[in-house]
């Protein structure tokens, strides 16, 4: 066994050494240089110590997109999670064109966010839109109408939700993966003890899979906080901005309103949040997740 | 009972795929019955509507096409070559730190894109790359954090007696890398490619910063714009539109499936 130097080491990650600190480390740092000045890319930032930073306690739209990003995120999380695992575990049923059942589910996780927003404009239409057909084929003998999608704040978020369940493949593949190596005779003994279908998933399969659990909801987390195309695409700000997010609102302060100050540090604001809420994720799962062997 | 909940499961799924075609082939009213007109018609109808969308002045779909390509090839070459060189040095070269620089790596995948969306932007505009394709694949030729890890998983499993064996047949370790490590990890190469692939096509917020003009548009924005100009452009359209952008990740993923999914199940498993 050898044992090489650090600096063959070294060279060996060396393109992402150069690349991690041009592309990240510059970057963060700069991001956090231009939170604390006002830069409108015309002229060179100009420090206003921490006015941006005091400007966000009074900002009501920054607490807007915060509540809905967190609204959103704590929302498809939960949903997620129920409806992936749900779908791995009737996908991990032993039953005929298995492999076909697991594709179809799979595939619209393929479908870029940009199309997935264009066929779900259509789809949300409140004249024309599958959704409302398929609401009023069901239940309109009984007065039910579709509701009109982008018309409330209520509805557009619901749609968002809905539509985010479409991306759950990687979840339900990574939950497979996680059922297939919980013990066969834990099942077994649980079943000589007399312990029900449902008994056995709460007590013995959710405990054994409860690290992918909190690798997903970490995964959740980091891509619910930059939620940004099909909201973009499908609902814009939405009615009284009840569709507005995060990344949205750093995007426009930057790129509309061209206040590179501001968006910088709303940009730290949601690193800062991200990192807090994954090491929150992390300390909790020490207490709630069992690992094997630990 | 079992399969009637997978027949519901695997329909609900497939609905916007299904959605998107159906819409495509029929005329300007979504509301009208599917294959109005017999097949004869609705050949007619799928000819005319993508005849239009490829051929359309204002949104030129074949240039987005070819710019998404051309970017996704780029950044793929160049992201599966210097993922792999990295991993080798996170896997195969022992050396004290190893461990936690992979943390540092890892932890890299928590930067938001906001965060150092603005701080690029100025730095590419310093340098006069706003305005071209270079954000956008440059970047890729320096390891991308989770590429690494999942080829360093991959390496991990190589026996290290293959190591052992090169080393006294007289390899260094560039040698070993090239005739040993990287022809056993086809595999892994194929699901890194497929992901930085699939990454690009994907990915709107990137052109939509760094991208200024349309000619250098790629299928996300490209199917924005034309998104953007609805009222005048009819849905069948639209959804012709966004069949090619989604064939080619479609035909992927049916003749890619295992590396998708075997991709995903090592993320997760060993994360």
């Amino acid at each position: 066994m050898r044992h090489d130097s650090t600096s063959t080491g070294l060279l060996w990650i060396g393109p992402w050494l150069l690349g991690f600190s041009i592309f990240t480390v510059l970057p963060v740092m700069l991001a956090v240089w231009y939170g604390f000045t006002d830069y409108t890319l015309l002229e060179p930032p100009i420090p206003v110590g921490t006015d941006n930073y005091t400007r966000m306690l009074d900002d009501p739209i920054l607490g807007t997109v915060l509540w809905n990003t967190a609204l959103f995120g704590v929302l498809s999380i939960v949903l997620g999670t129920v409806v992936s695992i749900s779908l791995a575990v009737l996908l991990s049923n032993p039953v005929r064109f298995q492999s076909f059942w697991r594709a179809a589910v799979f595939a619209p996780s393929v479908l870029p966010l940009v199309a997935l927003a264009v066929i779900f404009k259509l789809g949300y239409d409140p004249e024309v839109g599958i959704a409302n057909t398929m609401i009023e084929g069901a239940l309109g003998w009984a007065g039910v109408r579709g509701p009109n999608w982008f018309g409330s704040g209520f509805w557009a978020m619901t749609a968002l939700l809905l539509i985010s369940l479409w991306g759950v493949g990687p979840a339900v593949v990574i939950y497979l993966a996680g059922l297939r190596d919980v013990p066969k005779q834990l099942h077994e003994a649980a079943s000589i003890d007399g312990v029900g279908r449902w008994g056995r998933f709460v007590h013995v399969v959710l405990p054994m899979i409860s690290p992918v659990i909190l690798f997903n909801v970490i995964i959740g987390i980091i891509n619910a906080a930059q939620v940004f195309a099909v909201p973009v695409l499908l609902t814009g700000e939405g009615p009284e901005r009840s569709t507005y997010f995060h990344s949205m609102y750093v995007y426009d302060n930057a790129f509309t309103f061209g206040d590179m100050g501001y968006a910088s540090a709303l940009g730290v604001l949601q690193f800062a949040i991200i990192l807090l809420l994954t090491g929150a994720v992390l300390l909790a799962g020490r207490k709630l997740v069992y690992y094997r062997g630990a | 009972m079992i399969h009637v909940l997978l027949v519901l499961v695997a329909a609900t799924a497939l609905l916007p795929i299904g959605y998107m075609l159906a819409i495509s082939t029929g005329g300007p009213d979504p509301a009208a019955p599917l294959l109005e007109g017999g097949p004869g018609e609705t050949a007619d109808r799928i000819r005319g509507n993508f005849g239009h969308v490829l051929t359309d002045d204002s949104t030129n779909f074949p240039l987005y096409l070819r710019n998404t390509l051309w970017i996704a090839l780029l950044g793929v070459t160049g992201t599966t070559i210097s993922s792999a060189i990295v991993a080798y040095g996170f896997s195969r070269v022992r050396w004290r730190g190893r461990g936690t620089a992979f943390i540092v790596m890892l932890s890299t995948m928590m930067i938001p894109f906001p965060v150092v969306m603005v701080p690029l932007f100025t730095m590419f505009r310093e340098i006069g790359w706003i305005g071209t394709f270079a954000p956008l694949w440059v970047p890729a030729w320096f390891g991308n954090a989770f590429s690494i890890f999942l080829l360093r998983q991959f390496f991990l499993t190589i026996p290290r007696e293959l190591d052992d064996a090169s080393r006294i047949d007289g390899c260094g370790h560039v040698r070993n890398f090239i005739h040993i490590i990287l022809p056993l990890s086809i595999p892994a190469l194929l699901v890194v490619a497929l992901f930085h692939f699939m990454f690009v096509w994907n990915d709107f917020l990137g052109p939509l910063v760094f991208l200024t003009h349309r000619d250098q548009f790629t299928l996300a924005l490209g199917l924005q714009l034309f998104l953007s100009k609805l009222g005048q452009t009819p849905w069948n359209l639209l959804m012709a539109a966004t069949t090619v952008m989604v064939a080619p990740v479609l035909v992927l993923f049916v003749l890619m499936q295992r590396t998708f999914v075997e991709g995903i199940s090592t993320a997760g498993s060993k994360g």
